[in-house]
């Protein structure tokens, strides 16, 4: 009896413990997002009270100026603001129209390669699905391999291309290659791939062409995946930096992405606040569907099979 | 007879037919990775052999000599391999470890996951302020390490830049590495766990011995992902410390970036196709590792 009441109480102190370090690591991974949201409604002279130190430092420092004098104004990470000002928000929707032209161009890269690239995707992915030939499971190694490599490989040949078809410095150049990236390819394909055939037989013995099937049974089966899919491409084209650094050679056209940090030395305040516009629609997207995200990320697991 | 005749070949036409049209849905797909990726990569090939390209005298692995020896693309190749070679092997083992944290009966795990799961979905362009308030000279993190007495520390211009950057890959990449696993662990079945229990296994036994081997290839599976997104930092080096960053985080994208302003098609072909090569070399190692390990396990 006594030997068993240890071990419970083992049990339940490892539990205990457990508990606590998942809660951290959870606050830990929440920790920016609450701060930069929190952070974006104060007013601006709280924050270069907080934060004047860090942005401030990097200019005066390269001055030579001495060093010890900052150590009083240190920073305060503040996570709630003394009082809740929407000012910030003010200046950046309605006082300085260059934020929202950068989001703009946000929005017009990623939306037009999430779109077209789901819709080509989810045929290519009907095409893998139909027929596995040898020519054809060759083809999708390929683009797996495609899908491996990173962007120091891939802008050489989309550069050239670009080139060529004379599309540097236009929205295109990030277009269309974004548009024929394989990732999307091969997470619709594993999962077209997992739908019974004889769904796909009965169908056919119903008399289902090729396009109704793929309309009416493959395409719908695949719905949670489609979002997913559609999820990542978004938040990875949201984040794009590599592309308009060497596709466009107008500052102008640059997305919000690689914009923001170039605000971050002068209006810290304005830049909590752009930075909050700018995760609002992927967060938005993450609270609506993330089981759909979670059972695409599963269904990516596994290359080989 | 003849009606088996005509039903076979009819079964072959349609057979056919399925090949043809199912061809037909793959192909703009297929067209835009010809004319996007491998034409031009062909190219890029091409270029990598020849002088210049108006000349085209074929050189040989003169290009590739040329490379190997440029200082730059030495420190950009050294200080990337130094950063996937931490990186990726924390973010396995990271993640590794709170999927078997989050695969207990805890409280609160939904939770937990989906807290850990958010950084994913958020633009690095937007938390970047947030790591310079921690860790700029003046910032929060030498503030609070005054307490005890530490002195500031210039975490972006020292070599301690390189943990801060790592930090950040770690916080984004954790989640999806994670959840990766929790879908593997739970797929170990589950009587070959009871069994090794009952021959009074501990659960420290069980996990070496009988889930690290099922999980073995979503532990290859991690492990290229997380090296490709290594390869990805660039972006929060950028956003962290702009186009000339202190030493230890100059990467092979800086290095690329620079090429092209010059426009030295050669070095950037002969870069490129080093990479791949490489890149391909690392994920076919990694494979063949993971058929060693699996082969006794059959998959399911």
């Amino acid at each position: 009896m006594k030997r068993r009441n240890r071990y419970q109480r083992r049990k339940l102190t490892l539990k205990i413990l457990f508990t606590a370090m998942g809660i951290s690591m959870a606050l830990i991974s929440l920790m920016p997002i609450v701060l930069t949201i929190t952070n974006s409604f104060m007013a601006e002279s709280e924050i270069t009270a907080n934060y004047g130190a860090v942005f401030g430092a990097s200019t005066q420092n390269s001055e030579g100026t001495a060093v010890t004098s900052y150590i009083s104004q240190r920073v305060n990470l503040k996570f709630i603001p003394d009082m809740v000002s929407f000012s910030q928000y003010w200046t950046v929707l309605f006082n300085s129209p260059e934020y929202l032209l950068k989001l703009w161009n946000s929005i017009f890269l990623t939306v037009p390669v999430v779109v077209f690239q789901v819709a080509i995707a989810s045929f290519a992915a009907y095409g893998f699905t139909r027929y596995r030939g040898r020519v054809r499971e060759s083809i999708f190694f390929g683009y797996i391999i495609l899908m491996l490599m990173p962007y120091q490989v891939t802008l050489v040949p989309n550069y050239l291309v670009s080139k060529w078809l004379n599309l540097l410095d236009t929205r295109w150049a990030v277009i269309l290659p974004g548009i024929f990236a394989p990732f999307s390819v091969f997470l619709l394909t594993k999962n077209m791939r997992r739908i019974p055939k004889s769904y796909l037989e009965a169908a056919q013995l119903d008399g289902a062409g090729e396009w109704r099937l793929f309309s009416s049974v493959c395409l719908p089966m695949c719905k949670g995946c489609l979002v997913s899919v559609a999820m990542l491409v978004f938040i990875d084209y949201w984040n794009m930096v590599e592309q308009p650094l060497i596709l466009f050679s107008d500052q102008e056209m640059y997305p919000l992405s690689v914009f923001l940090s170039e605000i971050n030395s002068g209006e810290v305040g304005v830049a909590f606040a752009v930075a909050v516009i700018y995760m609002i629609p992927t967060l938005l997207m993450f609270l609506w569907g993330e089981e759909y995200l979670e059972a695409g990320i599963t269904y990516s697991g596994g290359i080989k099979g | 007879m003849t009606g088996k005749r005509t039903r076979r070949t009819s079964g072959r036409k349609r057979k056919n037919q399925e090949k043809w049209l199912s061809l037909a849905f793959l192909s703009p797909s297929f067209l835009g990775v010809l004319v996007f990726f491998v034409v031009p990569f062909f190219v890029v090939i091409y270029y990598a052999f020849v002088n210049n390209p108006v000349q085209h005298q074929f050189v040989g692995f003169d290009n590739f000599a040329r490379l190997l020896q440029n200082s730059s693309f030495q420190l950009a190749a050294k200080n990337t391999a130094i950063f996937s070679g931490i990186a990726v092997p924390s973010a396995v083992v990271i993640s590794l470890l709170l999927a078997c944290l989050l695969n207990q009966k805890l409280p609160l795990k939904s939770q937990m996951r989906t807290s850990m799961l958010a950084p994913l979905m958020v633009p690095v362009a937007s938390v970047v302020l947030i790591w310079q308030v921690m860790f700029s000279y003046n910032g929060a993190l030498n503030g609070f390490l005054a307490h005890f007495g530490i002195d500031q520390i210039d975490w972006m211009k020292s070599e301690f830049n390189r943990y801060v950057v790592i930090l950040l890959y770690l916080w984004k990449n954790i989640g999806y590495n994670m959840i990766l696993f929790l879908a593997a662990l739970s797929n170990v079945p589950v009587d070959i766990q009871e069994m090794a229990m009952l021959e009074g296994a501990g659960s420290f036994r069980i996990f070496m011995q009988i889930k690290l081997r099922y999980i073995s290839p979503t532990i290859v599976f991690v492990t290229i992902l997380s090296l490709i997104n290594s390869m990805k930092i660039f972006r929060e080096v950028y956003l962290l410390t702009g186009k000339y960053p202190y030493d230890g985080l100059y990467l092979l994208q800086h290095f690329m970036n620079n090429t092209f302003e010059s426009l030295d098609y050669q070095k950037l072909s002969a870069a490129a196709l080093l990479m791949a090569l490489v890149m391909i070399l690392v994920i076919l190692c990694l494979f063949l590792a993971d058929d060693r390990l699996g082969r006794d396990v059959e998959e399911s």
